[in-house]
């Protein structure tokens, strides 16, 4: 036990007076989540927006006062003929183009029946389909106020909702995937980083020669890493719960011991990228290239795992992460309990136990 | 109780790095392993320390077989790697608590053992161990190697780069841990250090040249040799190069160490070829051979 607390204390020791691995560990996380939480976002907001009203009526007009009133469009333009539509477009300031038709007030009380024109700058196609929702969801609710007094048999009205996220705001779904890249980057580049070094510097030649067993060599390393990753992870929380008003409607107790499991299955994995590569600049290649970017780019964070092609959305199903930004995204929006991610807690439990047999079985005890 | 070596080959892939090599280091020696960088030195240091496995034969350290009691080694030894290999963001004091620590010892349980050693570089205790001088690395490198009282010293190079005063210092330090019952097997690619061993073994390429104690390893030399120095050191080495009776000749500072294919050697006719080769201030004295002509003597 001795010889494990002098172990530990000299592996604090290196991370304190390495400036750079204290940046990457305290440094990156409060940046990254800032980053996604601020900068990149999915939401719009004071979208511009141009009219063209030929109706030029009250109903017209009242639509147009309800959309100048939300907070997601700005009208910018009232356009007086159709051929201005296309300029207007390809000026690139206007996203989107509201057409009113000839006798749009008249059509709708008489005929009960109106129509009115979106047209949507697609070069994003995402921001297109968000825009023309938020217009629509304007439009149905005008529909609503007027048909409130009116009484009209079999009437089928769709009411969707969004449900966890109500106000589809992005940093909602970028906290759990920023939680899991920065877990999996701390725990896993780092511990591989710092047994790596141990190897560059000759250093490991005496621990080998000597009395401590491999598994207190692979404890004692991986132990203040996992104690800092948890501090990460609170970190994280509190941001995101104070920052960004991010709900934590599940357990935190819960949200804990499945971070600390995730944190033991990065873990693992940084020490079998260890046993495998001889220097730090390959550990953190390996780190980098073969657990970031799938991370980032196959887990669901940022792109929608149902969407991808077949192969891949095999390919991501050996990701842990993928697992684990289920869980979060579960836990902390959904508030559900153990029972309802069993399933995804048991397969990061087995990749753990997996990564860290074969490490143990690939650690040398000698130098070849 | 010592170190037994018999028959141990190690080849990396192509180059072999020890062929068939065979000796013993009787407890309580200080025993020197001589030779030129490459010559398989650091191989053989390996091998007894448990790091690399042989390709060939058996070796044990202090009783216990390399291959199958290596956790046994690694309790009772200590090495000090060629290359300065503790931690240079930790300090002095840091460097040695931990391997005090990680050996289930203390510095204050063994500290007399450091004690010679550890005084000199203790005023620098908290000092980062990279920012230490050559010399006071090794000597914290050896403190940290000792700390844990091994019963068997494997030193690879301790001197390597290090300045002439803190070698002797070095080595009046080897001698004072032998007395204290520590079986000591130390490298050294200087043959100066050579004749501070009880018994050397003189390594090239892999092979043992030859396994003795230094001064019958000197007395081993086949003729008698002359040093000879002139007012030109360049012309005297390639006169004496030409010169038909020559058997070997080998720079040795300031001299030429030479020896004679004649027995006895005929000075005179030495010195009127020399003088016709255009050398002035000739002087041609015996001298004792070290164990770097016999090195050079063996190894042609």
């Amino acid at each position: 036990m001795k010889r494990f607390v002098g172990f530990v204390r000299k592996e604090f020791y290196h991370i304190f007076r390495d400036k750079r691995s204290l940046f990457i560990l305290f440094g990156m996380p409060i940046a990254q989540i800032l980053l996604f939480g601020f900068a990149i976002t999915n939401e719009i907001n004071n979208v511009d927006i141009a009219i063209l009203d030929q109706a030029n009526d009250v109903a017209s007009k009242e639509i147009i006062n309800k959309i100048a009133a939300s907070k997601h469009f700005s009208i910018v333009d009232i356009i007086q003929q159709e051929s201005s539509i296309e300029s207007i477009f390809k000026k690139g300031k206007v996203k989107a183009v509201l057409q009113f038709e000839n006798n749009f007030g008249n059509n709708l009380i008489k005929e009960k029946q109106a129509n009115v024109q979106v047209l949507t700058d697609a070069t994003d196609p995402n921001m297109a389909s968000t825009i023309s929702n938020y217009i629509s969801s304007i439009l149905k609710k005008y529909q609503q106020e007027l048909n409130e007094n009116i009484s009209i048999d079999y009437q089928i009205i769709p009411q969707s909702r969004m449900v966890y996220n109500a106000e589809l705001k992005s940093v909602y779904m970028f906290v759990p995937g920023v939680m899991t890249v920065i877990l999996m980057l701390v725990s896993a580049m780092m511990t591989s980083i710092s047994i790596t070094r141990e190897k560059e510097q000759g250093t490991m030649e005496i621990l080998l020669v000597s009395p401590l067993k491999p598994f207190q060599v692979i404890i004692g390393k991986v132990f203040p890493y996992i104690f800092l990753s948890v501090i990460n992870a609170v970190v994280i929380v509190l941001l995101s719960i104070f920052v960004f008003n991010v709900p934590v409607n599940g357990s935190l107790f819960l949200l804990g011991i499945e971070s600390v499991l995730f944190i033991i299955t990065s873990l693992a994995l940084g020490i079998l990228i260890s046993t495998i590569s001889a220097t730090q600049q390959t550990a953190m290649m390996i780190s980098l290239m073969g657990l970031m970017l799938p991370t980032i780019l196959l887990s669901g964070f940022i792109f929608p795992i149902s969407s991808m092609p077949l192969p891949l959305q095999v390919i991501s199903n050996i990701i842990p992460a993928k697992w684990f930004i289920i869980i979060v995204k579960g836990i902390m929006l959904k508030g559900i309990g153990i029972g309802f991610v069993l399933k995804e807690t048991l397969i990061l439990l087995l990749m753990t136990l997996l990564f860290i047999g074969v490490s143990v079985k690939k650690y040398k005890i000698r130098l070849e | 109780m010592g170190i037994t070596i018999s028959n141990i080959s190690k080849s990396y892939g192509e180059i072999t790095a020890l062929s068939d090599i065979s000796f013993d280091v009787k407890p309580g020696e200080l025993f020197g392993l001589i030779g030129p960088d490459g010559a398989g030195k650091t191989t053989l240091f390996r091998i007894l320390t448990t790091l690399l496995i042989a390709d060939n034969g058996q070796a044990t350290v202090a009783g216990y077989d390399v291959l199958n009691d290596y956790k046994s080694i690694r309790n009772s030894v200590g090495y000090m790697p060629g290359r300065f290999s503790l931690y240079q963001d930790l300090t002095v004091e840091e460097n040695l608590n931990f391997f005090a620590t990680i050996f289930g010892t203390s510095i204050e349980e063994n500290y007399d053992l450091v004690k010679d050693i550890y005084v000199q570089i203790e005023p620098f205790k908290n000092r980062r161990a990279g920012k230490l001088s050559g010399g006071m690395k090794q000597k914290l490198a050896l403190s940290c190697a000792l700390i844990h009282k091994p019963k068997v010293l494997f030193l690879d190079e301790p001197t390597t780069g290090v300045d002439p005063v803190s070698r002797k210092e070095f080595w009046e330090m080897l001698k004072r841990l032998q007395k204290k019952g520590i079986t000591i097997l130390v490298s050294t690619p200087y043959m100066d250090e050579a004749a501070l061993c009880d018994r050397i073994a003189l390594i090239q390429d892999g092979n043992i040249l030859e396994i003795d104690t230094p001064n019958a390893i000197v007395s081993h030399f086949p003729k008698p040799l002359y040093n000879i120095s002139t007012n030109n050191m360049y012309s005297l080495i390639e006169s004496l190069t030409n010169y038909e009776h020559t058997y070997s000749i080998f720079p040795f500072g300031e001299f030429v160490h030479y020896t004679d294919k004649r027995d006895p050697i005929d000075k005179a006719s030495l010195k009127t070829y020399l003088e016709s080769q255009g050398l002035t201030d000739i002087k041609i004295e015996k001298t004792q051979p070290t164990i770097e002509d016999t090195f050079m003597e063996l190894a042609k």
